[in-house]
C-alpha cells in the first residue's frame, strides 16, 4: 500500500472490454491486463497505434468509461469508490485530462472563455480575482488574452486551442494531466512549441503527464518512461531511453525501424511487411512461454509471453 | 532522363467565398522530371492540396486559375472536359487524401472497383480483374479482399487498395495527397516504400508525393520543393533542402523536428512563433514575415525565385545575408 | 455593420436567401394570415344560413355555399383556425416529448434508463396511430382543442425521440462534451449547452414537420367524425362534403377548396423544410 501512495496513480490489471450488439453481442478487448505507476512530477509516454487501447487507458483514467475489471488507484485511492458528486468533483480537480482534436474539445456555439467559465462554476473558485488569474495563466502560455479570450473556437488556430486547454488545467493546479495525441493535429512548426511548453509546466508545477502517443520522436523527446502498448496489452515499458537503445519486444522494434526519421533512411533491402509482426510476436511468445512480463534490466520490462 | 514531364507556369488559384477571396495557391511554378518522386511538403493550409486539385479536378468552388500546366507537352488547364477524362488514369491520376473514406460501407471491394473504373469507361472484366489480382500480389494483399467489405480490412489494406486502382493503368504522372498522414506508423512505412517500387519497377511514371511530414520525403522523394501559405519557398534536392535549407522557415521547419535521440532534458529544440496567415485578401510581400527572426523592410515586397545552385531555388530576399549561421 | 450582422450569422442569411424558404414561407404566411383576419372579412357565422345554398364561388360567397347554406369561405377560415392550433399545439407537445426522451435516452445511452426509455418509444411506435386515436377518442366524448391535441401528440413523438438519441448518441461522443464531464457540469446543462445547442437546425427542422405531420393527422382525425366536438374544422367541412355528396352533385367548391389550401399549406412547410436543410448543410449550399 504505502508504494502506491508514493505514485501518484497507480493502474493495476486493468481490463476493458467493449460490448456491441444486443441479441448476439460482440466483445471487443481493448485493454488488457495493464499496470503501470505515474510517480510525482514525470512525463510518461503511453505509445501505440490506432486500436492498441492508449485512448481507452486515458478515458478510464478520467472515469470517462468504466473498467471492466483491475483497478485505478489516485494517491492511494480506488477511484471506483469515487461516486457521489463532490467527491468526484474533488478528483476532476485534481485528475484532468486534454483530447485529440482541440476543434472537438470546445461548443463551437460557445466562446472559447467558456471553459474557463465552467470549471469556475463548477469548482468554487474564487471568482474576485478570475480576471487577473485567467490573464496569469493565459500569458504563461504564451497567449496574449485580448486576443484571445473573447473568441469563437472557429477564430483561432488548432495550437492556440491547444494552449488554452493546457491553461485551464494550469489554472486549477492539477496533479495529473492525461494529453492524448495532444499535438498530432497540430502542424510541425507549432508543436514544439506546445510540448515544450508542457514540460516547462511539468517541471515548474510538479504535475505528471500522461502523454498518449502515437509517435515515437515525440514520446522520446519529452518523456522519462514509456509504455509501449500493443493490442491492448503493455508489451515493453520503463526507462525511456533504455527502452528506445535495445528494445526487445518484437512490436517494438518493429516500431522504431518503420518510424521515419531525418538523416536516418529506411533500409531500401530490408523485406518490411507490416503483417509480419504478427507472426513474430507470436513466435516470440511461443520461444519465451512462461516467462509472462518480466525484467529485461534495471527499470526495463518486457512481456515475454501471454500464458 | 531529364525529360520534363508536368510542367506547372505562374499557376494562381483562388477560392471566392462570402467574405472574399482566398488566394490558396498563388504564382506557383515547377518541372516534374520523368522517373522522379517530387515531395510537396507545407503545414496545413499552404495551398498543396489546392495544388493537387487544380491540376486533377479544376472544379468550384476554385473560382480563379491562370498559369499554365503542361502534361506531356499539353496544355491540361484549356482542355475541355471529355479530352481530359481521356487522360485520367493513364497520363494522369490521384491518390487522393480522403481516399479511405471514400469505401461505401454496402459494397464489397470488387463492386467498389467495378464502379469505379466503369466511371473513368474501364470495362470491369476478367482480364481487368486478372490484372487487379496481379497487382494485389504486388501489393502484399490476399486476392480475397476482393470479397470482402471495407470494414474488415485495416487503413493501411484499404490504401493499398486505393493504390492498386489508381495505379492500374500505368500512369505517367501520379499525385499522391496525403497518402500516409491517416495510417499507423508501421503502414506508413510499406505505403511510402511502396510508392517508391512501384516507380522502381516502371508501373508508374513520376510521383508529386504531398505530405505535412518532411521526414517521409526524406525516405523516398529525390526533390523536395517547401510551400508556406500559397507561396513558393524553396526547391531542391532532398540531401540539399534537408541539410543545407536556405530559407528561414525551411530552416525553421527543419529543426523543429524531433527524432529518436533527442531529448528534452539535453537538447530544447524550438518551434516557429505564431501561426500562418490567413490567405483571405491577402496582400504583397512575403507572407512568412509576420514569424521570420530575418524580416526585414524589403519582406514587404513579394520575394522572387532567385537559383542558389544547380536545381536548387529559392524566393527570399535575405538568404545570402542570413546564410548558414543558424544551422544546428 | 449589416455585413458584419451577416458575417456572423452565415446560416441565417443562408436560410433567408435561399429560394424555396422565400417560396414555402411566403405561402405559409399568406395560410396564416388567411387564418388570422379571415373571419373578420366575412359578414357570416360558420354556422348560420347565409344565401341561397347550392350557390358556385362568386362576390358575396367567395367559396360558394353548401347545400345547407352556409357560406363556405366562413367555414374554411374558421376551420383552418382550429386545425392551425390543434397542428401547432400538438407540433409542440410531440416535439418537446421527443426531444427530452431522445436527450436523455441518447445520453445515458447503453444504460438501464436508455432501455427502459426506448422499450417505451418502441411500444408507441408499433401501437396503429388511427387505431389508437380512434380508440382514444371514442372514450373521450366530449373533445375541446387542448383534448385534441394532445391525443394527436401522443403518436407523432416517438419518431423524433429516436432521431433525437441517435444524434445525442454520436453527440456525446464528442470531445467538448468529455471536456464538460471532467469539469463536473450538471446533466442539465451539458444536455442543453453541449448537446440540444447543436442540434438546434435539426430540431427546428423537425418542428417544421413534427407540425406538418400533427396538422395532417388531426384533419385525418376530424375527417373521420372524431375530430373536436365542437366548432368547426378543416376536416369537419370536408366530410361534410363528403356525407352529402357534394362532387358528384356538382358542388365542388365545397370540399376541394378546404382540402386544397391544406395541401398547399404542407406542401409550402416542405419546401421550407428542404430550403433550410441546404441552409444549414454547408454542403448542400448552393453558391
Amino acid at each position: 500500500m504505502s508504494e502506491q501512495v508514493q505514485n501518484v496513480m497507480s493502474v493495476r490489471n486493468l481490463s476493458k472490454v467493449f460490448k456491441s450488439g444486443v441479441f448476439k453481442p460482440k466483445y471487443t478487448v481493448a485493454v488488457q491486463d495493464v499496470s503501470f505507476d505515474i510517480k510525482p512530477g514525470t512525463i510518461i509516454s503511453l505509445i501505440g497505434e490506432s486500436g492498441s487501447g492508449k485512448t481507452t487507458i486515458g478515458k478510464l483514467i478520467l472515469k470517462l468509461i468504466k473498467p471492466s475489471s483491475g483497478k485505478i488507484y489516485y494517491k492511494g485511492k480506488d477511484i471506483e469508490e469515487i461516486r457521489n458528486k463532490d467527491e468526484l468533483k474533488e478528483y476532476y480537480k485534481k485528475v484532468q485530462g486534454i483530447f485529440q482534436d482541440p476543434f472537438a474539445t470546445f461548443n463551437p456555439l460557445y466562446r472559447v472563455d467558456r471553459i474557463f467559465d465552467m470549471i469556475y462554476d463548477s469548482f468554487g473558485y474564487d471568482k474576485s480575482n478570475k480576471e487577473e488569474r485567467i490573464h496569469q495563466v493565459l500569458q504563461d502560455v504564451n497567449l496574449v488574452p485580448e486576443r484571445t479570450l473573447g473568441k469563437f473556437p472557429h477564430q483561432l488556430s488548432g495550437g492556440q486551442l491547444q494552449r488554452l486547454l493546457i491553461a485551464r488545467a494550469l489554472l486549477m493546479d492539477v496533479d495529473v494531466l492525461i494529453a492524448d495525441e495532444l499535438i498530432s493535429m497540430l502542424d510541425a512548426s507549432t508543436r514544439i512549441g506546445v510540448l515544450n511548453l508542457l514540460v516547462e509546466l511539468t517541471e515548474k508545477k510538479g504535475m505528471s503527464v500522461i502523454f498518449i502517443t502515437h509517435d515515437l520522436n515525440l514520446g522520446y523527446y519529452i518523456s522519462d518512461e514509456s509504455l509501449i502498448m500493443y493490442k491492448g496489452r503493455l508489451v515493453e515499458s520503463g526507462d525511456t531511453k533504455k527502452i528506445y537503445e535495445s528494445p526487445v519486444h518484437p512490436y517494438t522494434k518493429m516500431l522504431f525501424n518503420s518510424v521515419p526519421e531525418i538523416g536516418k533512411r529506411w533500409d531500401p533491402e530490408e523485406e518490411f511487411l507490416p503483417e509480419q509482426v504478427i507472426k513474430d510476436v507470436e513466435e516470440f511468445y511461443k520461444e519465451n512461454a512462461g516467462k509472462g512480463f518480466a525484467a529485461a534490466g534495471e527499470n526495463h520490462y518486457v512481456l515475454y509471453s501471454i500464458d | 532522363m531529364n525529360e520534363t514531364i508536368l510542367e506547372i507556369k505562374n499557376l494562381k488559384a483562388y477560392y471566392k467565398i462570402l467574405k472574399g477571396e482566398v488566394k490558396a495557391v498563388d504564382d506557383i511554378s515547377l518541372e516534374i522530371r520523368r522517373g522522379e518522386i517530387l515531395g510537396l511538403a507545407g503545414e496545413s493550409g499552404c495551398g498543396k492540396s489546392t495544388l493537387a486539385s487544380t491540376l486533377i479536378s479544376r472544379k468550384p468552388p476554385l473560382h480563379y486559375i491562370s498559369g499554365e500546366v503542361k502534361l506531356l507537352g499539353q496544355d491540361i488547364m484549356n482542355m475541355s472536359k471529355e479530352e481530359f477524362q481521356k487522360m485520367r488514369l493513364k497520363n494522369i491520376s490521384i491518390i487522393p487524401q480522403y481516399a479511405l473514406d471514400a469505401f461505401s460501407p454496402t459494397k464489397k471491394i470488387r463492386t467498389f472497383i467495378a464502379d469505379l473504373v466503369s466511371e473513368h469507361g474501364i470495362k470491369p472484366d476478367e482480364e481487368f480483374f486478372e490484372k487487379v489480382k496481379e497487382r494485389l500480389d504486388f501489393v502484399n494483399l490476399d486476392h480475397s479482399v476482393l470479397d470482402r467489405y471495407p470494414m474488415e480490412l485495416s487503413g493501411g489494406m484499404k490504401q493499398r487498395v486505393i493504390m492498386v486502382i489508381s495505379t492500374i493503368l500505368d500512369p505517367e504522372f501520379i499525385i499522391a495527397d496525403e497518402i500516409t498522414s491517416a495510417l499507423d506508423v508501421s503502414s506508413q512505412r510499406f505505403v511510402a516504400t511502396l510508392l517508391a517500387r512501384l516507380r522502381d519497377e516502371g508501373i508508374i511514371g513520376s510521383v508529386l508525393f504531398i505530405t505535412h511530414d518532411l521526414s517521409i520525403l526524406y525516405q523516398i522523394a529525390e526533390r523536395i520543393m517547401v510551400m508556406y501559405a500559397g507561396h513558393f519557398v524553396e526547391i531542391g534536392p532532398t540531401d540539399e533542402i534537408i541539410g543545407n535549407p536556405c530559407h528561414p522557415y525551411t530552416k525553421a521547419l527543419i529543426s523543429s523536428l524531433p527524432r529518436v535521440g533527442i531529448q528534452y532534458k539535453d537538447k530544447k529544440l524550438s518551434g516557429i512563433k505564431g501561426t500562418p496567415p490567413s490567405l483571405l485578401n491577402i496582400g504583397e510581400g512575403c507572407r512568412f514575415r509576420f514569424r521570420c527572426p530575418y524580416a526585414a523592410g524589403e519582406c514587404e515586397e513579394t520575394p522572387q525565385r532567385e537559383k542558389i545552385n544547380d536545381g536548387h531555388y529559392i524566393a527570399c530576399w535575405r538568404w545570402q545575408e542570413i546564410g548558414s549561421d543558424s544551422n544546428e | 455593420m449589416a455585413k458584419e450582422f451577416w458575417k456572423k450569422h452565415e446560416n441565417l442569411y443562408y436560410a433567408i436567401t435561399n429560394k424555396k424558404v422565400i417560396f414555402g414561407l411566403t405561402i405559409f404566411i399568406l395560410v396564416i394570415l388567411l387564418a388570422i383576419f379571415g373571419p373578420m372579412l366575412t359578414p357570416y357565422e360558420y354556422d348560420e344560413y347565409a344565401g341561397a345554398p347550392y350557390s358556385p364561388p362568386s362576390r358575396q360567397h367567395l367559396f360558394g355555399t353548401n347545400i345547407m347554406g352556409q357560406d363556405v369561405f366562413t367555414m374554411t377560415v374558421y376551420g383552418l383556425r382550429t386545425t392551425l392550433i390543434v397542428g401547432l399545439i400538438a407540433g409542440t407537445i410531440a416535439t418537446i416529448i421527443g426531444c427530452v426522451v431522445g436527450f436523455l435516452a441518447g445520453y445515458y445511452g447503453g444504460s438501464w434508463f436508455d432501455e427502459i426509455l426506448m422499450s417505451l418509444t418502441n411500444i408507441f411506435v408499433v401501437i396503429p396511430q388511427l387505431a389508437l386515436l380512434i380508440i382514444l377518442s371514442a372514450f373521450l366524448e366530449v373533445r375541446g382543442i387542448m383534448v385534441m391535441s394532445i391525443i394527436v401528440s401522443a403518436t407523432a413523438w416517438p419518431w423524433l425521440a429516436r432521431a433525437v438519441r441517435a444524434q445525442t448518441l454520436s453527440l456525446r461522443n464528442q470531445d467538448y462534451v468529455n471536456l464538460s464531464r471532467i469539469s463536473s457540469l450538471k446533466v442539465p446543462r451539458i444536455l442543453r449547452e453541449d448537446i440540444a445547442s447543436n442540434m438546434f437546425s435539426y430540431i427546428f427542422m423537425s418542428y417544421i414537420l413534427q407540425f406538418n405531420g400533427t396538422m395532417l393527422a388531426t384533419v385525418q382525425l376530424e375527417f373521420l367524425g372524431l375530430g373536436p366536438t365542437k366548432g368547426i374544422s378543416l376536416g369537419l367541412v370536408m366530410q361534410n362534403a363528403v356525407n352529402w355528396n357534394a362532387i358528384q352533385l356538382g358542388m365542388w367548391w365545397w370540399g376541394i377548396i378546404p382540402g386544397l389550401i391544406l395541401t398547399v399549406m404542407i406542401t409550402a412547410l416542405y419546401f421550407v423544410n428542404t430550403g433550410l436543410d441546404a441552409a444549414f448543410n454547408p454542403r448542400l449550399r448552393e453558391m
